[in-house]
């Protein structure tokens, strides 16, 4: 019992710092968000990689990053409705 | 001999003549000197009485290990008794008046002739004590346990800052307002003030009572002088009031009981009597006033009983059965106190009555006011009828009480005192008939019950439930409750501490509605700030702290502010102390322009006081953190630097000095406007004041810049040099720390200190008596090596070298203590010859004269030694036969020092090339390995250690063939030194010489060694293993591998687990491949303790080989397979670490095959439950996932992700999670594609669920 208490203090403290992890009541929405977010913040994070889309999409290097930031938000679309 | 000539006398061919003859010679030699020493009275340097007449060494030539060699003709059973005793009191002699080779421990004759007869074990209960001890107010001094004369809890406040004031004028009514307090508080301050000149009237003998009491004689003067509080002083008062002739009878108004009116202090006065029998019976015959007496307790001959004493006084109407402590519930005590003697007159008739005079003999029954309090408890029945009296204890009571209470359950104690405040769970009532009040008060009264006297477990929850109802409850009805049991006199720590968690947690919860208890809350938690103990005054931090951040700073400063010029010292100290609390909890700026208002108060000295307190309480609770209001807080205190009251500055003084203190080293600004009151206000002050000015001083040199520093320290000098012959032990104390302080600051030159303070200070502080207090002594030593920092070794070691020969040992060991701090941190280079020679010789006198051997002399011995280096080749002779002379010595501790000394100064001989002179030591050391007392043996071997590194394997004398035999029997001595520095020693040999021993010698040590893998210290095992590895290197793997794979069946885990370790590390030392096979092949046994072995063995194998272990990969993964499928637990556990170390070390190696293969045999263990189990087992998978890359596992965790079981999606999000933290950048590329809007499901992943 104590052991379990410990185990979801420690996912706490783990979600806490790290935004993408997840659990086992994870729904799927949450996670393609995670991953949509993460996978942009990749290409940015490399420059190479950026530089490479940005001549694919003959744009402006800043131009995509500025699109791959706004695609951040909701970047898996809006979140399902709650059905109570 | 202490002339420095010995090595001068020996012969040149000393270290080179037969041993035999250089004994003979040193003998000869220290006899001489003996007979020189002789001569000085009371010299211990050389007393031949002090040397072992009958040898213990060990023969060179013969062998040592008796157990394996059988020497001939010895008496198997010499020393033992071969009969037992019958008379049991007779003491039991040596057999052969030898020494025992192993030392003989047992109890004192006392201690085994109390067990048999059983004196003093009946009478005495040992857990009597202890439940005393765990009682708070038994430690407390007299100064804490003022806090119970604050009297009782008071009426709740008003909450003038309540958002609803209408509300909460509904809800609290009548709390008591902000000016009733004041008002309040002017009064007690004007009783005070009266009581206080009627005191000093009595002090000069006038007469202060108008009125004549019936019961008082008319020589009331001496009665009126000796009329303090205490029981004695009143029993006899009392005593006299028999003899007053009847004639005196007048009734006048009395004044004096006017002042008894409200304070239950007062009312103590009467409270330990017990009359005459007499008296008594006269007073139950004649009428019912007697009754005034209700509290005595009836003699237990009295033929007819008044009555029960707890008759008389109502009950307590919560507490049915017994009686309120006196210390709260102010207006029940005040109506049940004494009758006082205006009273008595009042009532009684004038004429027809006399006052009887006590029988002779009459001896007054002192009840302590502890009984008294119990004895009604003892038999709460008896209400009403005869009763016999019982002799009641509390003691005999807890058997009686209950530990089981209705709706409670069992506790883990009831104690008497807990009836009190508990007696009403103890009725059964029908609780559908009681108010919502009265269940709530059961309610909360049941919960604190379980918190304060039951189990971990019951605690708990009713913890918990009294958290989340708290609001519900109400701040007034669980208040109400808590607050008296935080008053019981009887409370015991863990008590405390629950209480005191039970208002933290409440604290939050109940937020603004605190306010009106917020004094009651400070009145029982501010002792806690003045507690010894260190985790009660944290304790008590936190809930002042907490209870300020929920009501509100305006709350706090109108609830505290009329204590703050309180009459009581102990209110004003504590407030301040809760103040500073304040402060660091709502922070400084909010509270600096009350305290400024505070501290120059025109009113009180005592409110000036208490503010300057609460300053200088602030930094010591947050340190540095003051240093953005420094300028703001120095600007407060300012002014209280001239304050006309002496008790004021002296406080200030203290106050800048902690301000400065936390400052350091920065803020010497603020302070600016201080320097020149401080300064010149020290040169005012005398006594006690001064030493605090002085304290303040020195904690503001030090932030100076170095020009002022020089400046101001000159300035002071002068009063500190006068100091320095100051009687009082405080200043001595501050002068020590200024003179410190001072000298270590950057501006006080050198030359100034030689010139202006060496000499005072040497003469002031350097005397014998200053050796003989510890903290006197401690600071003595610091305050002079900070002094010798300056000024430089040789100036302060010229005027100590003449004290190492003084014949005080105490002040001996402080100039050993300096020097050797002094030499440690600045060397020995402006050291002369000429103080050299004084030096050493001084050191080798407070060497040889001590009579407690100390590690102190020990360590400035060595200290100067090493820091002399080659100068000290001169003196080695000496050294060398004071060593040798002591090293045969009857004291244990004296041969125990010398083989330390030898340790510590073997490398120095070795840089003086006196390579001759370690040899004959080292010959001298052999032999003595015979050494009874495990703690000298110790020190033998690591003398021998210590010359065995500096000497070289090769050169060593004796030989490493003799010695290493010697050394095989002692490695089986138990003794946790000798044990150490044998294997030290061992291991030493082993990995420089091991050749010049053969290989039977080595399979005999490493059998031995296996016991010490047992050994309870980390670094004996470690040092085994160790040597384990070298022995292997030295004759081959083969011998030692079987060795070790047969002690894999032993049945101890902990040996199991070294063996492991070792052969890990015979693997590592001798190559894997001469390892893996036999350890492979060990695993067919088919036992599990070998199979789970040898897993390990590999499991440390791998860690250790690292990057090698990619060649045995394909070697070992059938093993694993069939580790991995095992059934049980344990072995899939240890398989699993064998394949995380594996696959660390093969990361990037190219053997991903296997590691996939593995892999695939571990997820399934991914369900385990058991904490070790899988943990090993993440692990695994880990690893496996920096030797594989993360895309690989990351198809694995996709299958179980959004699994419908949630048991299933657990463990796998598990895993996704540490893959995320450790490596997302690497997953980025293999995410799933979301454009289809299906989930996503790779279905031939699915097998492995």
């Amino acid at each position: 019992m104590a052991d379990k208490l410990r185990t979801i203090q420690n996912l706490e403290a783990l979600q806490a710092r790290y935004v993408g992890t997840g659990h086992a009541d994870t729904t799927r929405h949450e996670w393609a968000q995670n991953i949509v977010r993460d996978s942009y913040a990749s290409y940015i994070g490399h420059p190479p990689l950026l530089q490479y889309m940005a001549v694919g999409l003959n744009e402006p290097k800043e131009k995509v990053r500025m699109q791959m930031l706004e695609k951040m938000v909701r970047g898996a679309g809006n979140p399902p409705e709650i059905e109570d | 001999m202490s002339d420095g000539k010995v090595s001068a006398t020996l012969p040149d061919d000393f270290f080179f003549a037969d041993r035999s003859a250089d004994i003979d010679a040193v003998r000869r030699l220290q006899a001489e000197r003996n007979a020189v020493a002789a001569r000085k009275k009371g010299s211990k340097t050389f007393d031949a009485a002090d040397q072992r007449t009958e040898s213990t060494k060990a023969s060179l030539t013969e062998s040592f290990d008796t157990t394996l060699y059988d020497r001939d003709g010895a008496n198997k059973y010499a020393g033992y008794d071969t009969s037992i005793a019958v008379n049991e009191d007779e003491e039991m002699e040596d057999a052969n008046e030898g020494h025992n080779l192993v030392g003989q421990y047992t109890a004192t004759r006392s201690q085994i002739d109390e067990m048999a007869h059983g004196h003093g074990v009946e009478e005495e209960d040992i857990l009597v004590g202890r439940e005393k001890s765990a009682r708070i107010t038994d430690r407390e001094t007299d100064y804490q346990k003022r806090r119970f004369n604050r009297g009782p809890l008071t009426p709740t406040r008003a909450d003038p800052f309540a958002a609803n004031t209408h509300a909460n004028a509904t809800m609290e009514g009548n709390g008591q307002t902000y000016r009733e307090i004041m008002a309040l508080r002017e009064l007690e301050k004007e009783e005070e003030r009266v009581k206080k000149l009627i005191d000093e009237k009595r002090e000069k003998g006038e007469d202060v009572t108008g009125f004549d009491a019936t019961l008082k004689i008319e020589n009331g003067d001496k009665e009126n002088t000796e009329a303090g509080s205490t029981v004695d002083a009143n029993t006899r008062k009392r005593k006299k009031r028999w003899d007053v002739s009847p004639g005196a009878t007048e009734v006048t108004e009395e004044n004096e009981s006017k002042r008894e009116e409200p304070k239950p202090r007062a009312k103590r006065s009467r409270w330990d009597e017990a009359p005459a029998p007499a008296a008594v019976a006269a007073d139950a015959a004649v009428k019912k006033p007697g009754r005034s007496r209700w509290d005595q307790a009836p003699p237990v001959t009295a033929a007819t009983p008044v009555g029960h004493q707890g008759l008389a006084t109502p009950p307590h109407p919560s507490q049915a059965a017994t009686m309120a402590p006196p210390t709260f519930g102010t207006e029940a005590s005040s109506r049940f106190a004494p009758w006082s003697d205006e009273d008595l007159d009042m009532l009684l008739p004038t004429e027809g009555y006399k006052v009887l005079t006590p029988p002779p003999g009459y001896e007054p029954l002192q009840v302590a006011a502890r009984n008294r309090m119990a004895l009604p408890a003892a038999t709460p029945a008896a209400i009403g009828g005869f009763m016999n009296q019982q002799p009641a204890s509390i003691r005999s009571m807890g058997t009686e009480l209950p530990t089981e209470i209705p709706g409670v359950g069992d506790l883990q104690f009831f104690k008497a005192e807990d009836m009190a405040y508990f007696g009403k769970l103890m009725e059964t009532v029908d609780e559908s008939t009681l108010s919502v009040e009265a269940l709530t008060e059961r309610k909360i009264m049941r919960l604190l019950l379980k918190i304060k006297n039951g189990t971990a477990a019951m605690r708990k929850t009713a913890l918990r439930q009294l958290t989340d109802n708290c609001r519900k409850f109400g701040a007034a009805a669980l208040f109400d409750q808590l607050l008296p049991l935080l008053m019981e006199r009887s409370l015991q720590d863990q008590e405390r501490h629950l209480l005191v968690k039970v208002i933290d947690r409440v604290l939050y919860k109940l937020g603004d509605m605190v306010r009106p208890y917020v004094h009651k809350i400070l009145v029982v938690i501010e002792p806690l700030l003045i507690d010894q103990d260190y985790f009660a005054r944290v304790e008590g931090r936190g809930i002042v702290s907490n209870l300020s951040k929920a009501a509100g700073l305006a709350t706090m400063i109108s609830v505290m502010r009329p204590d703050i010029d309180h009459s009581d010292e102990y209110v004003r100290n504590t407030t301040a102390r809760a103040f500073a609390v304040v402060a660091s909890a709502l922070g400084v700026p909010s509270l600096l322009p009350f305290l400024r208002a505070v501290c120059h108060s025109k009113k009180s000295w005592q409110a000036r006081h208490t503010g300057v307190k609460i300053i200088q309480q602030i930094p010591i609770l947050i340190g540095c953190a003051i240093l953005p209001h420094l300028k703001g807080l120095v600007a407060c205190i300012s002014d209280c630097l001239s304050d006309e009251s002496a008790k004021v500055r002296s406080v200030t003084a203290l106050a800048v000095a902690a301000l400065a203190e936390a400052a350091n080293p920065y803020g010497i600004e603020s302070f600016d406007e201080i320097l020149n009151p401080l300064w010149t206000g020290a040169r005012k002050q005398r006594g006690k004041g001064l030493a605090n000015f002085l304290k303040a001083v020195g904690y503001i040199i030090p932030l100076m810049d170095r020009e002022y520093a020089d400046y101001y320290t000159t300035q002071i000098m002068e009063i500190l040099t006068r100091e320095f012959s100051s009687p009082d032990e405080d200043m001595k104390k501050v002068v020590l720390k200024v003179v410190s302080q001072c000298s270590s600051t950057e501006g006080v030159t050198a030359a100034y200190l030689k010139e202006h303070v060496l000499n005072d200070f040497f003469k002031g502080f350097w005397v014998r008596r200053m050796a003989l207090d510890r903290r006197n002594y401690r600071q003595v030593v610091d305050t002079t090596v900070d002094l010798g920092q300056k000024v430089g070794v040789s100036e302060i070691v010229e005027r100590l070298v003449n004290n190492l020969k003084d014949e005080s040992e105490p002040y001996r060991k402080m100039t050993v203590e300096t020097i050797e701090k002094l030499v440690a941190s600045l060397g020995v280079a402006d050291v002369d010859e000429r103080l050299e020679m004084q030096l050493m010789d001084g050191m080798l006198t407070a060497f040889q004269e001590q009579t407690i051997e100390d590690v102190i002399i020990l360590n400035g011995f060595g200290t100067v030694v090493n820091a002399l280096n080659t100068r000290v080749k001169p003196y080695l002779g000496q050294i060398a036969s004071t060593v040798l002379w002591r090293l045969n010595n009857k004291s244990p501790s004296v041969r125990q020092q010398a083989a330390d000394l030898i340790a510590r100064i073997a490398p120095v001989v070795m840089q003086c090339d006196e390579d001759v002179m370690l040899n004959k030591i080292s010959n001298v050391l052999y032999e003595y390995l015979g050494e009874e007392y495990p703690d000298v043996l110790g020190s033998i071997l690591g003398a021998l250690r210590s010359i065995v590194t500096v000497m070289g394997i090769h050169q060593m004398q004796p030989p490493i063939h003799d010695l290493l035999p010697r050394l095989t029997p002692i490695l089986r001595n138990r003794h946790e030194k000798v044990q150490e520095n044998t294997i030290d020693l061992v291991g030493r040999i082993a990995d420089r010489g091991a050749e010049s021993v053969n290989a039977r010698e080595w399979m005999r040590i490493c059998f031995e060694l296996l016991d010490m893998l047992k050994a309870h210290k980390k670094g004996i095992r470690r040092a085994a293993n160790n040597t384990f590895g070298f022995i292997a290197k030295a004759i081959g793997p083969q011998d030692v591998l079987t060795t070790l794979l047969n002690n894999l069946r032993v049945q101890e885990r902990q040996s199991r687990v070294c063996t492991a370790v070792a052969i890990a590390i015979v693997a590592e030392t001798c190559g894997p491949f001469t390892v893996i096979p036999a350890l492979m092949n060990e695993y067919r046994v088919p036992e599990l303790n070998v199979q789970n072995g040898v897993l390990k063995a590999l499991s440390f194998l791998f860690e250790y080989i690292g990057e090698m272990g990619k060649d045995y990969v394909y070697a070992v993964v059938p093993l694993l397979e069939d580790a991995l499928i095992d059934r049980d637990q344990v072995h899939r556990q240890t398989a699993c670490s064998v394949v995380k170390h594996m696959a660390l070390g093969v990361a990037g190696l190219g053997c991903e095959d296997a590691m996939i293969h593995l892999l695939n045999l571990i997820i399934p263990n991914i369900y385990e439950t058991s904490p070790h189990v899988i943990d090993r087992v993440i692990e695994a998978i880990e690893a496996i996932r920096n030797a594989v890359g993360t895309p690989v596992i990351m198809n694995y965790t996709f299958a179980g992700l959004f699994h419908p079981a949630r048991k299933v999606r657990e463990p796998y999000w598990r895993v996704y999670n540490d893959m995320y933290v450790q490596s997302a950048d690497a997953m980025v590329p293999y995410y799933i594609d979301f454009t289809e809007d299906i989930m996503p499901r790779r279905k031939e992943l699915f097998i492995h669920l």
